[in-house]
């Protein structure tokens, strides 16, 4: 006949429990790391690059968005509201009523598509912020001018395929990301001219 | 004078907490997956600016983190209320950048080197002076890939 084993006593097992759960309560953290991403120009291998062998670049096709020390903003020279902002962005990418002081549109091929698509050939946005501009500033227009970008893209997927963009698969992002909407952002050197201190 | 009743004999059956061990656990568990380790002190007070079109940060592994904002309250008889940049544990100047960069890429794998991105964890209320600062610095040091730190709206 087996002997009976004796209960053991597990009256002290909450007490390690919570002792454990504490020390992973102050030892770790909750970050989800999220932001935005972005690539930086690589640096000029010369610093004595001359700047005429640039290509030329049109008026019409920069979108210049310009942030002062007081956070405030100027858009193709005129004052602007953020929450104005991404609708401008996306009136100039897109060039929907073919301006004449928006990009020039014309037929495009592209090959992911095997067809030629009435696009604008080129449009670039430069950003200028001052020395003293809040970071604060700053990010919201890099997310007003993200979510022009994903919003076009987003209306385009959906016309062409039916589907938002982030639900379709690589090539095809790949395709609306490198030939139809383009992110050109291209941020200048800041300068520091409003006493930003 | 009071009546006292007098006890039923019945007694109130103590209180079973033979599930509060599972119950902790379970909580320690979720603790433990959905958080991750402190890496480094912070000495510089974070708040993070608010956007809506974010991306997760993939590879924990590729990702190198530099810190900016204003010190903490306890360092701040020491260095003041302007913004600071922050390198592992200690302060730093934006020259020391490059070769903050350079040993972390040594640190990678040699495949994974290319992939490397840099978390930029900036106080929303820095000027842009410092990120300006940080980004040729980051610029200089080859290391375009980069991430603003940021909260979902």
């Amino acid at each position: 006949m087996a002997r009976k084993v004796p209960e053991i006593n597990a009256g002290s097992m909450a007490d390690i429990a919570f002792l454990l759960l504490i020390f992973f309560l102050v030892t770790t953290t909750m970050d989800t790391d999220k932001g935005l991403q972005r690539k930086l120009p690589p640096m000029p291998d010369n610093e004595n690059i001359d700047n005429n062998t640039a290509p030329p670049v049109h008026k019409r096709d920069v979108f210049v968005v310009l942030i002062n020390s007081q956070d405030q903003l100027l858009v193709q020279n005129e004052p602007c509201d953020i929450t104005q902002l991404k609708e401008k962005a996306k009136e100039f990418i897109a060039n929907p009523a073919n301006k004449d002081n928006l990009p020039e549109k014309a037929n495009k091929y592209v090959e992911g598509l095997g067809r030629e698509i009435f696009l604008c050939k080129k449009a670039i946005i430069s950003l200028q912020n001052d020395m003293g501009t809040s970071y604060n500033a700053y990010i919201s227009v890099q997310n007003e001018l993200a979510r022009a970008y994903d919003e076009l893209r987003d209306e385009f997927c959906t016309k062409e395929w039916g589907k938002k963009f982030a639900d379709l698969d690589q090539t095809k992002q790949d395709i609306v990301r490198g030939d139809i909407y383009p992110q050109i952002i291209s941020e200048a050197e800041p300068k520091n001219l409003g006493g930003g201190n | 004078m009071a009546v006292f009743k007098k006890k039923n004999g019945k007694e109130l059956a103590a209180l079973s907490t033979a599930s509060l061990p599972d119950i902790v656990f379970m909580l320690l568990f979720f603790f433990m997956v959905s958080t991750t380790m402190r890496e480094v002190t912070l000495n510089v007070e974070i708040k993070y600016p608010e956007a809506t079109q974010l991306s997760k940060l993939e590879k924990k592994s590729l990702v190198t983190f530099i810190y900016a904002g204003p010190p903490v309250k306890q360092l701040r008889h020491q260095f003041g209320k302007e913004a600071q940049i922050q390198l592992n544990d200690r302060f730093a100047s934006a020259s020391e950048i490059q070769s903050y960069i350079a040993t972390e890429r040594e640190k990678m794998k040699e495949a994974d080197r290319p992939k490397m991105t840099v978390s930029l964890k900036v106080d929303k209320t820095t000027r842009m002076l410092t990120v300006t600062e940080i980004k040729q610095a980051l610029r200089k040091a080859q290391a375009l890939k980069i991430n603003y730190s940021a909260r979902s709206k």
